[in-house]
């Protein structure tokens, strides 16, 4: 090799390396910094006092207080649920078992409107849960909380007891080990990372969580994430809101530095060998009970929010979805099939652009480095594009609004800014499913194909390009999700001429009326659909063993 | 005892043990010897209760173990590659059993020392296992197995992991452990060597069924067939006019139509020109050296060289043949 070629390689890296933080450093780094020098910095000096201020608050405490137990309260519930149900959809072989796995795993993706006003309608007086009384109660957002993250449990203990040698068990149960016991001293310490890593994302979705908790909410429960809200839309109170978002990001980015070192274990060499699913026996039962109990929690809201959008007044009709193809009396200025069609063009813009910052991150963050520094720095960088999972998507959507509003940042009329900020939003999940994917190719497969003549382009065709060209498509498919239900950000970013169908649904949701509301209802399951559609395809993409938060 | 009657399990259809016959008296170490492939550890799975049977039964001191899940059978197995709990220290390890059945932490760490102790491991109580060499973490596995006071020990493959040194002195290791602790044995392996190290009795699989059944050395000195010769470690197997030529050269007399089977280490060729042969192919191997000899009647056999002695190919040598090396098979259909 001569060292022109290495320098070369080099800087081809180092440009690769560029683009994302370039990026990222505009369209994240720029408008949340913006968003804390209006908290930290009100009259131009430096001024810590507001945020003191606004810590001592009781309202502050309260919500703060409201957030932590609320989001350990469903993480706990989450990964009760997940954990048996990871068994039996990954572990055991039973006929529809590919569908069961891809209807849980559609509520993730579900755009978080959609599943506040499920659940809305499942727990409601009238909801076919009415008598339980849970309307209005921080119930109804535990609920929409757990509904919406089992899946990311599921997925994540799933994909790794699929992969977990069956043999070390086997072992054990011949030493005479019970199977509690072989869970418990075999089966369960190699799950923990899995679990571990699982548990922590959904705190930060729960945690970080808008949609569900504002439907479900109202006025009188908030979060961190919709006290952010309230506080810079409603009250203009800033120098607050930005405390509030600072508060965030010091928890999200303490707990995941805990998290890593949590999820350091002495060994982390993973034997991986997709294990034969083996039949049902009957000390499954308890794992297959939770599975169903599960997918009936799972798949009650979204029913009833189907048969609601075709009921009024007590008959069934379609007057909701020919709604649709109205603006609710002016109230949207578009019809909401033109929310749709935007929120669809977006999606693609989004995903594009989450898909090549990412790919471009993984090939970045795995990549083999001798020195220390290297090391590192890949370590850095690979926590710093995590970071739009813990900071609030509100403290984002507004950051766009007040950074990049003057020359020769002036993207507000740009018909790119929305889908920018979602394909940073989604940019944590197309890096968490293609990394652990580049991670797990052996370099020596790579060093094989050169030995044999290939140079580089010709080598990353041949092995990288051949495995991750699935879990590509895969987070394709869920960028696009994530896009299309995206709203947080959006909320705020997006031109009141051109709604994307989230934000068309939560209009309509805050103006009374049966009409409105009954249109709200066909919009989210016209949405759901789509979504819906999307994470089928994907889910018939995923590779066994490989892809998960 | 324990005792399999027709023993059957199949994968989609295929049989990989079929009507599986055998019985291991209390205090013996069986060897089920075949080519990889021949269902020899699902046999053993199946005796551990990891494989379920579709015909046939198992039974230990005559009691059946249809209904008896692996934790509650008392075998221990121990796997090809030891399947040690690599989260656990080599002494959690080699506890593990006996913390399952709640013993005191002292009573654990005396029995996990004596233990280390018998396999040789002494001072290794608190490694991790990714820390030790192939040979050592079988050890540890042995030692774990042994822990739980097994009624019965299955091996599968226990040395076939280890390199051909380590893999010689193990075996000698494993027989006196298994003997000194009194422990039956039920061990699958693919080798001969490691199978003629460690048992009393042989088992001969192929293709899912036992062929040979007996004591080690008998099983050994008189394969039942051609294949079961080759995979014995017979060079070759003659039959007809060669098989009786070769008989003739031993000095032994010739039963009509047998065929025979031959060890190379039985085929001694020197220099000279006696009732010989002439040679083919010379090699020296580490211990000694190896040869190949066209001789008149018989064909090409291979041989043990003379020491000292560096024939080129054409040379004429003398060929004696040890009939102790030899194995008669009266089976007048034996392959080749």
């Amino acid at each position: 090799m001569t060292p022109t070629a290495g320098t070369g390689r080099k800087l081809a890296f180092a440009l690769l390396a560029a683009v994302p933080v370039a990026v990222f450093a505009v369209f994240f780094v720029l408008p949340v910094g913006a968003m804390l020098e209006r908290g930290l910095w009100p009259e131009g000096g430096f001024d810590p006092g507001a945020v003191g201020e606004v810590l001592q608050r009781p309202r502050t405490g309260r919500v703060l207080w409201f957030t932590v137990w609320t989001s350990t309260v469903a993480t706990t519930i989450a990964v009760l649920l997940g954990v048996p149900a990871a068994y039996v959809l990954h572990r055991l072989r039973f006929r529809g078992r590919g569908l069961v796995r891809a209807a849980l795993l559609v509520p993730f993706v579900l755009p978080t409107v959609v599943v506040g006003l499920a659940v809305r309608e499942l727990i409601s007086t009238s909801g076919p849960l009415g008598f339980l009384g849970l309307d209005g109660s921080p119930v109804a957002i535990l609920i929409g909380l757990v509904f919406f993250n089992v899946a990311v449990v599921i997925r994540t203990v799933g994909v790794a007891w699929e992969g977990l040698d069956r043999r070390p068990g086997e072992a054990a149960a011949a030493l005479g080990a019970s199977p509690w016991q072989v869970f418990r001293t075999v089966t369960f310490p190699a799950l923990r990372p899995a679990i571990v890593s699982a548990a922590s994302v959904v705190f930060l979705f729960c945690a970080t969580a808008f949609g569900v908790v504002l439907v479900l909410g109202g006025v009188r429960y908030s979060s961190v994430e919709t006290e952010i809200y309230l506080l810079t839309a409603d009250l203009l109170d800033l120098p607050a809101a930005a405390a509030l978002s600072l508060v965030q990001m010091v928890a999200v980015v303490v707990l995941l530095v805990v998290v890593g070192r949590l999820r350091a274990v002495p060994d982390p060499t993973v034997r991986r060998s997709v294990a034969a699913p083996a039949r049902p026996q009957w000390r499954d039962a308890p794992a297959i009970g939770v599975t169903v109990l599960t997918l009936l929690a799972v798949a009650l809201p979204v029913l009833t929010l189907v048969v609601a959008s075709f009921r009024s007044d007590g008959a069934w009709t379609l007057d909701f979805y020919r709604a649709l193809e109205g603006s609710g009396d002016g109230l949207l200025q578009v019809s909401v099939t033109d929310a749709l069609v935007a929120s669809l063009r977006i999606a693609v813009d989004a995903t594009w652009m989450s898909l090549s910052l990412g790919l471009a991150v993984a090939f970045v963050v795995t990549r083999r480095t001798r020195t220390r520094t290297g090391r590192r720095m890949r370590t850095v960088l690979d926590g710093f594009f995590m970071l739009p999972l813990g900071v609030s998507a509100v403290t984002l959507g507004f950051g766009f609004l007040i950074a990049l509003d003057e020359p020769p940042l002036d993207l507000r009329s740009s018909p790119l800014l929305v889908p920018i900020a979602q394909a940073l939003v989604a940019l944590p999940l197309v890096v968490r499913t293609l990394v652990p994917v580049l991670a797990g190719i052996d370099d020596r497969q790579r060093q094989a194909a050169a030995s044999l003549g290939a140079g580089p382009l010709r080598a990353l065709r041949t092995v990288d390009l051949a495995v991750i060209w699935r879990p590509l498509l895969a987070s394709a498919g869920f960028a696009f999700a994530v896009s299309l239900g995206e709203f947080g950000a959006t909320s705020f970013i997006v031109r009141p001429a051109e709604p994307t169908l989230p934000v068309a649904i939560y209009r309509l949701l805050s103006h009374p009326g049966a009409l409105n509301y009954g249109t709200a209802m066909a919009a989210s399951v016209v949405l759901a659909a789509v979504t819906a559609a999307v994470i089928l395809v994907v889910e018939r993409l995923r590779v066994p063993g490989t892809g998960a938060w | 005892m324990l005792e399999l009657k027709g023993v059957t399990v199949t994968f989609d259809g295929t049989r990989a043990v079929d009507a599986v016959d055998l019985s291991v008296k209390d205090g013996d170490v069986l060897a089920v010897l075949g080519p990889s492939g021949c269902g020899k550890s699902t046999l053993l799975r199946a005796v551990a209760g990891l494989e379920p049977l579709v015909d046939g039964s198992i039974a230990w001191e005559g009691q059946d173990l249809a209904g008896t899940p692996t934790h509650r059978r008392g075998f221990a197995l121990m796997f090809q590659d030891g399947q040690l709990f690599d989260h656990l220290t080599v002494a959690r390890n080699v506890g593990y059993a006996q913390r399952l059945r709640g013993l005191s932490r002292a009573a654990v760490r005396a029995e996990v020392d004596d233990l280390l102790t018998l396999v040789g491991l002494e001072g290794y109580a608190d490694r991790l296992p990714r820390t030790l060499s192939g040979g050592e973490r079988q050890r540890v596995a042995l030692a774990r197995s042994l822990a739980a006071r097994p009624r019965l020990l299955l091996l599968d493959e226990p040395l076939s992991a280890l390199d051909a040194g380590l893999r010689g002195r193990l075996a000698t290791d494993l027989r006196r452990i298994l003997t000194e602790s009194g422990t039956t044995a039920l061990m699958v392996t693919h080798d001969q060597a490691e199978a003629f190290a460690v048992a009393d009795r042989l088992a001969v699989m192929r293709a899912g069924k036992i062929v040979q059944e007996g004591a080690t050395t008998q099983v050994w000195g008189a394969p039942v067939d051609g294949d079961t010769a080759l995979f014995l470690g017979y060079s070759r197997v003659l039959e007809g006019a060669a098989a009786a030529a070769l008989l003739d050269l031993a000095g032994a007399p010739v039963p009509p139509g047998a065929a025979v089977a031959v060890r190379s280490s039985a085929v001694q060729v020197g220099p000279g020109d006696g009732r010989g042969g002439v040679v083919r192919d010379f090699q020296l191997t580490p211990d000694g050296s190896r040869v190949v000899v066209a001789v008149d009647g018989v064909g090409d056999l291979a041989g043990v060289g003379a020491p000292g002695w560096a024939p080129v190919p054409g040379d004429v040598a003398a060929v004696r043949v040890d009939r102790r090396g030899l194995a008669v098979i009266p089976d007048a259909q034996a392959h080749r």
